[in-house]
Order: C-alpha cells, then sequence, then structure tokens
C-alpha cells in the first residue's frame, strides 16, 4: 500500500509505487497459506453445514417433513427418555430435529450467499462511481441511498414481502437489493478519502483515465473493507433471513429454516428447551465460521495491517 | 457552516419525497385495501362504492398528489384495524421503542468503545485475542435467539426476571442486553480495527519516537481519527437497531413500535406502515446530518461541498 509518505509530508512530486503491486500474486498466495487457528476453526464451522448442506439428502436419518405424534417432544442423546435413531431428539409434531437442520442448512446458505452476491455487485459499483466522479453524480446517488438507509432495511423488506409472495427466491431477490447500500456508502467514504491522498492526485497528474485509477488504484484500496463487508453481510443475511422466518414471513412451511424452527421451540421452552435452542446453535455457529474466515481474509488481503507481523 | 446545515435539510426534502414515493408504488402494488377493510362478505356492490369513496379508481398520477397533499398535513390516513389516525398510534409506539434503542446503543459503547482500544494496543495478546473470540461469538448469536435463551435462563430456570412484557426496570433487562449485544460487538469490531489500521501509520511512530507517552498517543493521536469511522457505523448501527428492534420486541411482547409494525405488516394495515417508515426515516435523516457534522468538526480533510 502506497503509505510511504505522511499525510503532512510536503509534495515532492516524487511517484509512488503503484498501490496495486502489493496485491501481486505471490505476496497474497504466500499469506492465505498461513493459516492461523481462527481461520482453521471459521474452515470448520462454515465447512462443515456447507458439505452437509450439499449432501443432504445422504445424511438425514428420517424424512424431515415426517410427522409422528408417538415420538413427540423426545429429548437429545445423553438425556433421560432419549430414545435411540434420534440423536438430537424431536420436536412437537415427533419430526426428527437432525434431519431438519440439515435441510435447513441448505436454504439458509443459498439464500446468504447469493444475495450478497447481488448487493455486492450493485454496492461496488455504486460506491466507487459516487466516491470518485463529480460532484452532481456523487451528490445523485448518494440522495438516493440515503433515502435507502433512512428506513431499516428489515423495514423495506417487511414492506416488499407484504407485496411479493413469500419463499426462497423472494428473499434472495429481497435481502440483495435491499443490502447494496451498506457498501455504497461505506467504500463511497473510503474513496472520498483516498482521492486526497499524493497517489492518486499523482496518477492524475500524469493524465491516467479515470476508469484506470478506479479500477487499478481504487478498487485495490477498498478491497479489504469490501471482503470484510461481504463477509459479515453473509452472517447478517443468514440471521435475516431466519429472523424473518421466524416472524412467519421468510421461507414458509413446509420448507425448512433454522429460524421457522426456533418459532416452534419458542412455545415449548419449558419442557423441551432443545427445539429452540439447537437451530440456534446451528445459527450461531455457522454465522461464527463466516466471521472468522472475514477476519482472516482481512488479516491476508490487506498489506497495510500486515506490516510488523 | 450555517450554509452547509440549511443545504442538508433542503437535501432532506427530496430524500423524504423519494422515500414517500418508494412506499406510496409498493402500497400501490399491494393494491386493494378495500377488501380488507369490508371483510370477505361484501358485496362486489359494497367494494365498489367504497373504492369510489376512496379514491381509488383515480389515475396513478392523481392518487399520487392526493396522497402527498395529505402526507403534508401529517395525514396518512386511518388504520382500518385500530379505527384511528395512522400517525399518533406510531407516535404513541415511539418512546417505548427509543427506550429499548437508546438503552442497547448505551450498553454497547459502554462495552465497546474501552474493550476495543484495549484490545488494538494489544494486539496480538492474550486481551486482543479473548476480546476478538467473545464479540465475533455475540455478533454470530441472532439477537432474537439470544432472547430466548435469557428468558430460558433468567425467567424460566432462575425466575429472577419476568418472561416479557413491560412497566418496570426489570422488564428492560433482557430485551437491552438482547439487542445492545450484537452491536456491542460490532462496534467493539470496528473500534479494534481502526485503532490497529491507526497505530500502525506512520505517524504514530513519529509521535512515539517523540517520547509521548503511550496514553497520549492511544487517546489523543489515534482514538480522534478513529472517530469517523466509528461515528458512522455508531450511527449505521442505529438505523440497523431500530430494525432488530422489531423482533426482539415481538419476542419480548415489548409494545413499541417494532410490535405494532409486525403486526401491521401481516394484516396489510398499510395506513400504518406508511406512517412508520416515515417517522423512522426522519429520524435516521436527522442523525445523518448529525454524523456529517461531527465528521466535519473532527476530520478537516474532509470538504462537505
Amino acid at each position: 500500500m502506497a503509505e510511504s509518505t505522511t499525510m503532512s509530508a510536503s509534495g515532492t512530486g516524487s511517484v509512488e509505487p503503484a498501490p496495486a503491486k502489493s496485491f501481486s500474486q505471490r505476496s497474497w498466495r504466500s499469506k492465505l497459506r498461513r493459516v492461523p487457528l481462527s481461520g482453521w476453526i471459521g474452515l470448520v464451522l462454515v465447512g462443515v453445514p456447507a458439505v452437509v448442506a450439499i449432501f443432504a439428502p445422504l445424511l438425514m436419518p428420517h424424512s424431515p417433513t415426517e410427522i409422528d405424534p408417538t415420538r413427540a417432544l423426545l429429548p437429545p442423546i445423553g438425556m433421560e427418555g432419549y430414545q435411540p435413531g434420534h440423536l438430537l431428539g424431536t420436536d412437537n409434531l415427533g419430526r426428527d430435529l437432525l434431519s431438519r437442520l440439515i435441510e435447513g442448512a441448505r436454504i439458509s446458505l443459498l439464500i446468504g450467499v447469493l444475495s450478497v452476491v447481488l448487493a455486492g455487485s450493485i454496492g461496488l459499483t455504486v460506491g466507487l462511481a459516487a466516491g470518485y466522479y463529480s460532484k452532481w453524480i456523487d451528490a445523485l446517488l448518494m440522495r438516493f441511498v440515503d433515502a435507502l438507509l433512512a428506513i431499516p432495511s428489515i423495514l423495506l423488506i417487511l414492506v416488499i414481502l407484504g407485496v411479493l409472495d413469500p419463499g426462497m427466491w423472494t428473499l434472495i431477490f429481497v435481502l440483495g437489493i435491499t443490502n447494496w447500500v451498506i457498501y455504497a456508502r461505506q467504500i463511497r467514504a473510503e474513496v472520498l478519502e483516498l482521492r486526497e491522498r499524493q497517489f492518486i492526485r499523482a496518477a492524475q497528474n500524469f493524465g491516467v483515465s479515470g476508469p484506470t485509477i478506479l479500477l487499478r488504484h481504487l478498487t485495490p484500496n477498498v478491497m479489504p473493507s469490501f471482503i470484510v463487508l461481504s463477509t459479515l453481510s453473509v452472517a447478517t443475511v443468514i440471521v435475516t433471513e431466519s429472523g424473518l422466518s421466524f416472524l412467519g414471513l421468510g421461507v414458509q412451511p413446509p420448507d425448512i429454516s433454522w429460524g421457522l424452527m426456533l418459532t416452534t421451540g419458542r412455545d415449548y421452552l419449558a419442557t423441551a428447551w432443545w427445539i429452540s435452542t439447537l437451530p440456534g446453535l446451528a445459527i450461531t455457529f455457522t454465522v461464527l465460521g463466516i466471521l472468522l474466515l472475514g477476519d482472516w481474509l482481512r488479516d491476508a488481503l490487506d498489506p497495510r495491517l500486515a506490516v510488523g507481523r | 457552516m450555517g450554509t452547509y446545515i440549511a443545504g442538508r435539510l433542503a437535501q432532506m426534502i427530496p430524500t423524504l419525497l423519494l422515500i414517500i414515493t418508494i412506499v406510496f408504488l409498493l402500497v400501490y402494488i399491494v393494491g386493494d385495501p378495500v377488501s380488507l377493510m369490508l371483510g370477505e362478505h361484501a358485496t362486489p356492490e359494497q367494494v365498489a362504492t367504497m373504492r369510489e369513496a376512496m379514491g381509488l379508481n383515480d389515475p396513478l398520477l392523481v392518487q399520487y398528489f392526493n396522497y402527498l397533499g395529505s402526507v403534508l398535513t401529517g395525514d396518512f390516513g386511518d388504520s382500518y384495524r385500530y379505527n384511528q389516525a395512522a400517525l399518533p398510534l406510531v407516535l404513541d409506539r415511539i418512546p417505548a421503542t427509543l427506550t429499548l434503542a437508546i438503552g442497547a446503543i448505551l450498553l454497547a459503547l459502554v462495552i465497546a468503545i474501552p474493550l476495543g482500544v484495549w484490545a488494538a494496543t494489544r494486539r496480538g495478546g492474550v486481551v486482543d485475542s479473548a476480546v476478538s473470540s467473545l464479540s465475533v461469538l455475540a455478533k454470530a448469536m441472532p439477537n432474537f435467539w439470544l432472547g430466548i435463551m435469557l428468558i430460558l435462563l433468567f425467567a424460566v430456570v432462575l425466575q429472577w426476571l419476568p418472561v416479557s412484557g413491560s412497566g418496570s426496570w426489570a422488564h428492560l433487562v433482557l430485551p437491552v442486553v438482547a439487542l445492545g449485544t450484537g452491536t456491542a460487538a460490532e462496534i467493539t469490531r470496528l473500534v479494534r480495527s481502526s485503532m490497529v489500521e491507526i497505530l500502525s501509520q506512520d505517524y504514530i511512530r513519529t509521535a512515539r519516537g517523540k517520547g509521548l507517552r503511550q496514553r497520549v498517543v492511544v487517546y489523543k493521536h489515534a482514538l480522534l481519527n478513529a472517530f469517523v469511522p466509528v461515528t458512522s457505523i455508531t450511527i449505521l448501527q442505529f438505523s440497523t437497531l431500530l430494525g432488530g428492534a422489531l423482533i426482539t420486541e415481538v419476542v419480548f411482547s415489548w409494545p413499541g413500535l417494532g410490535q405494532l409494525l409486525v403486526n401491521a405488516v401481516s394484516m396489510r394495515d398499510m395506513a400504518v406502515v406508511q406512517a412508520a417508515v416515515f417517522v423512522i426515516a426522519v429520524m435516521v435523516l436527522a442523525l445523518s446530518l448529525i454524523s456529517d457534522l461531527l465528521f466535519k468538526a473532527v476530520d478537516r480533510r474532509i470538504s462537505l461541498g
């Protein structure tokens, strides 16, 4: 990163090395190879539900939707009344919790990843353009972003969900088009600061074109926070999805979602704590894994933070 | 500065207009409030009369300008469920939600700033690892699940605090903790990462080289520069927090805006939804203006043209 001159240094007009240089393949590949412990934990926590989601039909011991009142509210292994075959117990309708958790993993991960891809691509583009280009583009885009940010995204999501039929693809769409503003605002703020720096000024003075500066000089510099934001976003989206499903506005039965399972369990807190505890743990550990992965990526990809390691 | 504030206030008008328009269009797509208001057994004639009376047969633009006109006078229409004007209904709920949100923000800041600074100054050490692990774990927990677990532990098993409802300080404890924990984690992470980034810069080395004490370097040179991202995220968090409060309120039967809204959305009581969106938007816009003014005061490099 072009940090060889401090902000207060008098401009000598010397050209600093292009910031993209520290992103050369060799440097970040070697950094990615040194995975810290938390990175490994993250990989495992994300890897398990990911693998489980992919091979779900092979792994489920029972049908996740099969109702059996005679086996209702069975406790998980290690507790009194445990019945072999239902490792994590059953819910109020006698459905096998392990099978339901496995099926729920598929929907949560799919919604998380796809909606973040949608939100990230819109947000990065808008943020770069607003931060770098002339004031009226910035003003126009930021008024729009402000307008959207002024409504907590869940509110906008709720209003839109009132219009569209609820379900998985609706959620992906809605979460994607409501979450990009966070990227736009953050990236724009960083570009505003970056474009006052010497290396951008120097590039401008040398006549480098706007799009080139955006791609070669600004994009690499906002990448660390873009990656951190994206990671956090997958996590946020999974939590939002489960929240909406918890409220009965997200994934609809007979489809399964961890959030939906929590709703059921809430009514049985005093008698069957595992029904709401286990899906919550599944959400927490998955999100935890994603967050740890993001931290590791940040440390590996941010050259400035890597200095002095 | 005065000109700038006036300019920003003027800019809020198109922003609010845009929000009103978005919500109007969404409600327009949702369509027919009449069948909801009259119930399933209404005759087609009754529905037709009602639609005509409400102006729902007018062209889109006419409806839009009529709507704008009534919004300007604070009239968002009547809630068909409560049979009263929507705006007062919403304003009534604001104090309860604000109590929850402000409580959560305060709890978060009180936890986050010292922890974040502490972790950043001991980067790579035991404290740093512990703070980072805790904050990542807290961030990972959905607030409504944390709420349910808090109820399970403190209300069902230990019976120290009430399960839900409102009316006393004891009722406030669990919802504030459930709502504030995630925010605290988010802000701690940001304070730490901003501080780490700032502390690795050359001017900090210079300050240390001058022989300044650690405390002066950390709090005067570094923390002030972390102010911009931290304020930005805290204010963004407030908006997120109001959203999170929706679900937390439902978990704890807290009589705030959230409960009103979730019910209104599922009953398609759109007058209430519109009034609530408008009121929340005004609050968040005001906060955003305040945050920009703070940036200007703290960081002279940022030009607020």
